[in-house]
């Protein structure tokens, strides 16, 4: 069949499609969807045999075009974050979490390991969190946790706009921490490491000074609840950057890139389990850490309880499967 | 793309010149997509970056209003553009951020999809690693021994930055009277053809009759009707229009 003849023939179809198209880039949605994929089945045989034809580039380029749009339409990779979000919350985090748990135990161990081990040191000896932190930071910080004085002694009406400014702060800080900590796993895990030791040993040197310092019960008061989601949190962000970094170091079977490609998808829903842990611990850091009323007893136990949850949550949530997954 | 003659055996596939990057979609159709360099990709990233200073100097100036609760919402809202500006744009604007748009690019899937949340969520985050050690060192590194110019994050995402498909106007064939070959034409001869044909108006007639002369000696022509020849050809092989 000549060329000519062939676009004559097709043309009111190619058009019709076009028009799909241009609605469906537009709105998203057509009103008969239905024919669609019959539509584009059909121009892709066009486009198959315009070139089986040696028909001429543009005729071939312009098919192209319309089947690498429709293609665009019709193909999408399904979401599975989004749509599912309370599955993801009720049993897959947790349940992704227990999969990874080689990495999440080696993250843990060197992020909580680190905090314990240099806080007893700097609470023993307690010059060397000056190795770690400039004097005017610790001074700083001291006066944060001063019990007579400091800011956190702030009284109930303190306004709540300034609660506001502190949850923006952490919900920054923190989850740019926990973001650093993931992403710099991509350098075969060394920056996970270094980040989850490093995080380790600063929180662990403060936590130790004031303590040595006699201020122990305004800090561990005050960091006690958030505690529980934020330092699991980066843990958790640390382990997903682990599994990057050693899908580099052994990618076993496939070849780096492909291993990579495979680590990274999983590792990405974790670091989303982490975003929420961490929007929580802002939540709770901004309104009830940062409360004078309840006595350190009531914190003490309702610190308890949040980290006995978060514990629960992971080691427990999603064992058994409910029906429709 | 129609390669006609058979290489020798166990003779390695001669790379094409170009950098296109082919996907075969499940009716079998290879699909071209065009990925784009570093140049044009760091002009699009210093656009969206501009485009990000702008918007976050005009809200922290409106929100320097608001005392204490301006505050708090600036740095959500700081952290908000720097962290989700491109994932929000990439997945709700069919893979372009201004930027790219601007400079008429996307970012697909490797199987030349739209890009989704959690792959540009990937990307994005990883974005932090080909910054090291200063100013996308990294990044460009990466994006510059890949074939088809990924960064970092792009390997890790399983993305692609390609450029976006332009509608193709219809060339004018020139006038002549349609012939037929007394011997057969292959395909990559007939698509040749016709693609000197529908390219002659971009060319200038000198080089137009160069060309064509080239192939004067087997149409048995004398070299100054070799166009008027060819475009015969092209015409008998489109049919009438």
């Amino acid at each position: 069949m000549k060329q000519s003849l062939f676009e004559r023939r097709h043309k009111a179809e190619w058009d019709r499609f076009c028009g799909l198209l241009e609605q469906l880039e537009r709105d998203g949605k057509i009103t008969d969807a239905g024919s669609f994929p019959k539509d584009y089945r059909r121009l892709c045989q066009h486009l198959a045999l315009a070139r089986e034809r040696g028909y001429s580039s543009f005729l071939i380029d312009s098919l192209q075009q319309q089947v690498l749009r429709g293609h665009q339409q019709l193909y999408r990779h399904r979401s599975r974050l989004g749509a599912n979000a309370l599955a993801f919350i009720l049993a897959d985090f947790p349940r992704l979490v227990r999969e990874q748990w080689r990495f999440v135990l080696a993250a843990s161990l060197m992020f909580f390991v680190s905090l314990a081990g240099f806080a007893v040191l700097v609470y023993l000896s307690p010059d060397l969190i000056y190795n770690l932190i400039p004097a005017e930071q610790v001074s700083e910080m001291q006066s944060m946790y001063d019990p007579v004085a400091g800011h956190l002694g702030r009284t109930a009406e303190r306004a709540a706009s300034e609660d506001w400014v502190m949850f923006g702060y952490y919900i920054m800080h923190n989850i740019g921490i926990a973001f650093q900590t993931f992403a710099s796993g991509l350098l075969f895990g060394l920056g996970s490491v270094f980040f989850l030791i490093y995080n380790g040993l600063m929180i662990g040197a403060v936590a130790g000074h004031l303590t040595y310092v006699g201020y122990g019960q305004t800090f561990w008061s005050f960091v006690i609840g958030h505690g529980a989601f934020e330092l699991s949190a980066i843990a958790l962000a640390g382990a997903a950057g682990l599994k990057l970094g050693w899908a580099l170091v052994a990618p076993g079977r496939l070849p780096r890139a492909e291993s990579l490609r495979l680590a990274a998808r999983k590792s990405v829903l974790l670091i989303c389990g982490v975003m929420l842990f961490l929007l929580i611990a802002a939540f709770i850091e901004a309104y009830w850490s940062s409360m004078t009323r309840p006595s350190p007893q009531t914190k003490y136990l309702v610190g308890a309880a949040l980290w006995l949850l978060v514990v629960v949550y992971l080691v427990f949530a999603g064992r058994r499967r409910h029906a429709p997954e | 793309m129609l390669e006609t003659t058979a290489l020798p055996r166990n003779a390695p596939l001669v790379p094409p010149l170009d950098t296109r990057y082919q996907v075969e979609t499940p009716e079998g159709v290879d699909l071209p997509l065009r990925p784009a360099g570093l140049m044009v990709r760091a002009l699009a990233f210093a656009i969206d970056l501009a485009l990000r200073g702008l918007v976050l100097g005009v809200l922290f100036i409106a929100l320097a209003m608001l005392g204490k609760l301006g505050a708090g919402l600036g740095s959500i809202l700081l952290f908000g553009v720097s962290w989700w500006y491109m994932v929000l744009f990439e997945v709700l604007n069919q893979g372009r951020s201004p930027g790219k748009q601007w400079m008429g690019l996307r970012v697909v899937h490797d199987d030349g999809t739209p890009v989704g949340w959690s792959a540009s969520l990937l990307r994005n985050l990883l974005r932090v690693v080909d910054l090291l050690p200063f100013g996308y060192f990294l990044g460009a590194i990466s994006c510059l021994q890949h074939p088809h110019f990924k960064r970092l994050g792009d390997i890790a995402a399983g993305t692609l930055v390609i450029y976006r498909e332009h509608s193709h106007t219809r060339p004018e064939l020139p006038e002549a009277q349609p012939r037929r070959t007394t011997f057969a034409l292959t395909l990559s001869e007939q698509r040749a053809i016709l693609g000197f044909a529908e390219r002659q108006g971009e060319l200038s007639r000198a080089r137009a009759d160069e060309l064509a002369a080239i192939l004067a000696q087997p149409l048995h022509v004398p070299a100054a009707q070799a166009v008027t020849e060819l475009n015969g050809i092209a015409r008998g092989l489109l049919g009438p229009t």
